[in-house]
């Protein structure tokens, strides 16, 4: 494998890696809400502060966690992009290679 | 009067702030992405400002006040939509250094052939998008001022694009910020005020009576013109009394339709005098009108009849029709199809005076619980919710005026941070669009009647008792709504413009041409899509916000979405195989969506299953499904196409700045 080869796969493994992660706990949610409106009617119902539970979750507290999600995903990415840099350059990139296979086992 | 201060107040504004920053623009590439030198929070700014089109500040609320919580995931997935943006497409797109998806399509596969198709696309989801902003304009016109439909359209049409003809993109970016700042503002200073003044709770629960409309409320209803948004649906709970205070006619028939086992309704037998009074569905108590029944149940009402509708009990072989649930007699009320124009009064049966429940209103419990009317129109209500969302959060990532702002950040890292701030931006707007839909519900259900629960934002503010306060909280509504409009429609344009100058002109027609006869392109483009943005929005005056736009979220999430998620994720991805993916899951989406709204219009009379319609209403589900894997079929097939420098291709769009893989088409 040459180098620009290993770096790709690094930079998209890495990223990938992150975004997945996050998409999988949004995908998570927005498959949850529906069928918890379906199969525990009773709970979506509960009142609180005169909103429905189920209200309250997608009306209000949606927007905060779609947030913390991206929030933590900016920074992850920025930290994968600053490692990225300090450690790769041509010299440095048998090294990376170590690394990814360390992180693997 | 204030009303037109404010948004005359906005128009110069708008201007202003684009002449000021015209003064500023200098090269080609300042007037295409803004010199790609936007800091993160005025990006953000832009892109929110943009974004929120007139469907989300007029159409959201008054689609939460008709729908209640089916309703609630129009926002939500408007503003989540971006994480996936976020997750897998803005970091990579904008180190790609392309100005548009065509330079990217062109760019990744090396492909001048699918720049072309993927010009088609720029274009078409434009357009379609253009088109409830034009309403939105012509309507909020009318609304408060009593202006024809076409004059709205023509004065904000003219002025956006005059202002996009002069500065370009960094003209309006600064515009855009601006206006996004604006519509907070316009949504939620008001709902300050109007909540205690008014006296009423925006929490859902707190809404105990059903929705009654006074006797005194004149409804004006439209003809069929306006199908379907001339139908009136009366309770099924009690009889409901309608005066008419014009001649018209009107169509007859049930809001629940009679099962195929159960007896037909005997609507034809309205009698023509009372002596031929049989078994039929309508009593017709003070009867003042000379009935005319034909068979397909018409009506022609003469001036000051009086109805009165009562609800209609099922039979099925002459036996009551009951609920296997509640063991009550299934019942419906009366549905009303106004064929010509009329101005009606409605009242509870029995008691003239006491006011009636809100025709066209779901009662308490439908509205506030999930799997509603609006999911449950087919029948298929948890398959609607999925599919819907996933037209929302796929259809944000391939919307074109929105992904070209992308490459306004100086790098990959900006355009991350940028999506996280637009996100935050979103959400504080979107929060309060469920609290004017719920005092709606309580304070104005006439607007129910009338189906012009669009109009909210605008009339809820003109019940104040104190008039003066009532109209200037009306005119920064009607303020925020003017530059929902010039805000979408002028990124719009700018993108469609580009798509013109740049691609068809720059990079087809004139392969050679200078920036600067690129530039004066961009201008010509600016004028001419104006123009057809404008003819455009004049012929579909009666076709529904929130549906245009359903449509343009459909054909993105179908064709850009699966292009720019596997064209920077996936390097087996050949140009023939997204080429084939996107046309025919953006085609078929949008064949789906026009047959169904003809279906709806009766132009198309096709006997379709209802799980079918519910698949065309909302296509995403089998779209956005369908264009991946199509993509994924013929580019193994198709495995040859892959360009050879395919790795340096996805470093461009992976590897970090500081490497030195990521270029710019234009410096």
């Amino acid at each position: 494998m040459d180098e620009q080869e290993v770096l790709l796969r690094t930079v998209m493994r890495r990223q990938a890696a992150v975004s997945i992660r996050v998409a999988c706990v949004f995908i998570a949610l927005l498959i949850v809400l529906p069928l918890v409106n379906l199969f525990l009617p009773q709970m979506a119902e509960t009142d609180v502060f005169g909103f429905t539970a189920t209200w309250l979750c997608l009306g209000v507290l949606f927007y905060p966690l779609t947030w913390v999600l991206s929030g933590y995903f900016v920074r992850r990415s920025d930290q994968i992009e600053t490692d990225l840099l300090s450690s790769a350059g041509p010299k440095t990139l048998a090294a990376l290679e170590s690394d990814e296979e360390g992180a693997r086992a | 009067m204030i009303q037109l201060f404010g948004v005359i107040l906005m128009v110069v504004a708008t201007l202003g702030l684009g002449m000021i920053a015209t003064r500023r623009v200098k090269t080609a590439s300042d007037f295409f992405v803004a010199g790609r030198s936007v800091g993160v929070l005025m990006n953000a700014s832009a892109i929110s400002g943009e974004y929120l089109s007139a469907a989300s500040f007029l159409g959201v609320a008054g689609l939460i006040m008709k729908s209640g919580y089916d309703a609630l995931w129009y926002p939500v997935g408007y503003a989540a939509g971006y994480l996936f943006l976020l997750l897998f497409i803005a970091g990579p797109l904008r180190r790609f250094g392309a100005y548009t998806i065509p330079d990217f399509a062109e760019g990744r596969f090396d492909s001048p052939l699918f720049r072309k198709i993927a010009v088609i696309f720029v274009l078409c989801i434009g357009f379609f998008y253009t088109m409830p902003q034009m309403k939105g304009a012509g309507v909020t016109m009318g609304a408060i001022l009593n202006w024809p439909y076409w004059v709205g359209i023509a004065v904000v049409g003219a002025v956006i694009t005059f202002n996009v003809a002069l500065g370009g993109m960094k003209g309006i970016t600064i515009v855009q910020a601006f206006q996004y700042w604006a519509k907070l503002f316009a949504i939620c200073v008001p709902l300050f005020v109007l909540i205690p003044l008014l006296g009423r709770s925006p929490a859902p629960k707190a809404i105990t009576d059903e929705p009654r409309v006074e006797r005194t409320t004149a409804l004006k209803m439209k003809g069929s013109d306006a199908a379907p948004l001339n139908a009136l649906s009366l309770s099924s709970a009690e009889p409901t009394v309608i005066t008419f205070d014009d001649a018209c006619r009107v169509k007859l028939s049930t809001v629940r339709k009679a099962a195929k086992e159960e007896d037909k309704l005997s609507l034809g037998g309205i009698p023509k005098n009372k002596e031929a009074a049989g078994p039929h569905p309508f009593s017709s108590r003070r009867l003042t009108v000379k009935l005319l029944a034909d068979k397909d149940n018409v009506l022609d009402v003469v001036k000051g009849a009086t109805f009165e509708f009562d609800p209609i009990e099922f039979t099925k072989n002459g036996e009551p029709v009951v609920d296997p649930v509640t063991k009550k007699p299934v019942k419906s009320g009366a549905k009303l199809e106004f064929l010509t124009p009329s101005t009606i009064h409605v009242a509870k049966s029995d008691e003239l005076g006491e006011p009636a429940l809100a025709p066209n209103s779901p009662t308490n419990a439908k509205w506030v619980n999930p799997y509603g009317p609006a999911s449950s129109k087919w029948g298929y209500p948890v398959l609607w919710t999925f599919s819907l969302i996933v037209a929302l959060v796929c259809g944000t990532a391939g919307l074109p005026h929105i992904l070209v702002r992308f490459y306004t950040n100086p790098d990959g890292r900006a355009a991350r941070r940028t999506t996280f701030w637009v996100m935050v931006l979103l959400g504080a707007f979107y929060v309060f669009t469920p609290l004017w839909g719920t005092i709606g519900r309580s304070a104005i259900p006439q607007l129910y009647a009338n189906n012009s629960t669009d109009t909210l934002l605008i009339k809820l503010p003109t019940l104040l008792e104190n008039k003066t306060l009532g109209e200037i909280l009306s005119a920064i509504t009607a303020a925020g709504a003017f530059a929902a409009f010039m805000s979408t429609f002028s990124g719009l344009l700018v993108s469609m413009s580009g798509a013109f100058a740049h691609d068809i002109y720059g990079k087809i027609l004139r392969p050679n041409s200078t920036a600067e006869s690129q530039r004066r392109a961009f201008q010509v483009a600016a004028v001419f899509v104006g123009i057809v943005a404008m003819l455009l929005g004049y012929f579909v005056e009666t076709f529904d916000i929130a549906t245009m736009v359903g449509w343009a979220f459909a054909i993105g999430a179908a064709s850009y979405f699966p292009l720019l998620l596997l064209g920077s994720w996936w390097r087996g991805l050949t140009a023939t195989g997204a080429a084939t993916g996107m046309l025919l899951g953006g085609f078929l989406s949008l064949a789906a969506i026009v047959a169904n709204m003809l279906l709806d219009k009766k132009v198309l009379t096709w006997d379709l299953p209802p799980l079918v319609r519910s698949l065309m209403e909302q296509p995403a589900i089998w779209g956005v499904p369908l264009a991946i894997i199509t993509m994924v079929l013929v580019s193994k097939a198709t495995a040859s196409q892959v360009p050879k420098d395919v790795t340096l291709k996805m470093l461009r769009l992976h590897a970090p700045e500081g490497m030195g893989y990521s270029k710019n088409y234009v410096d």
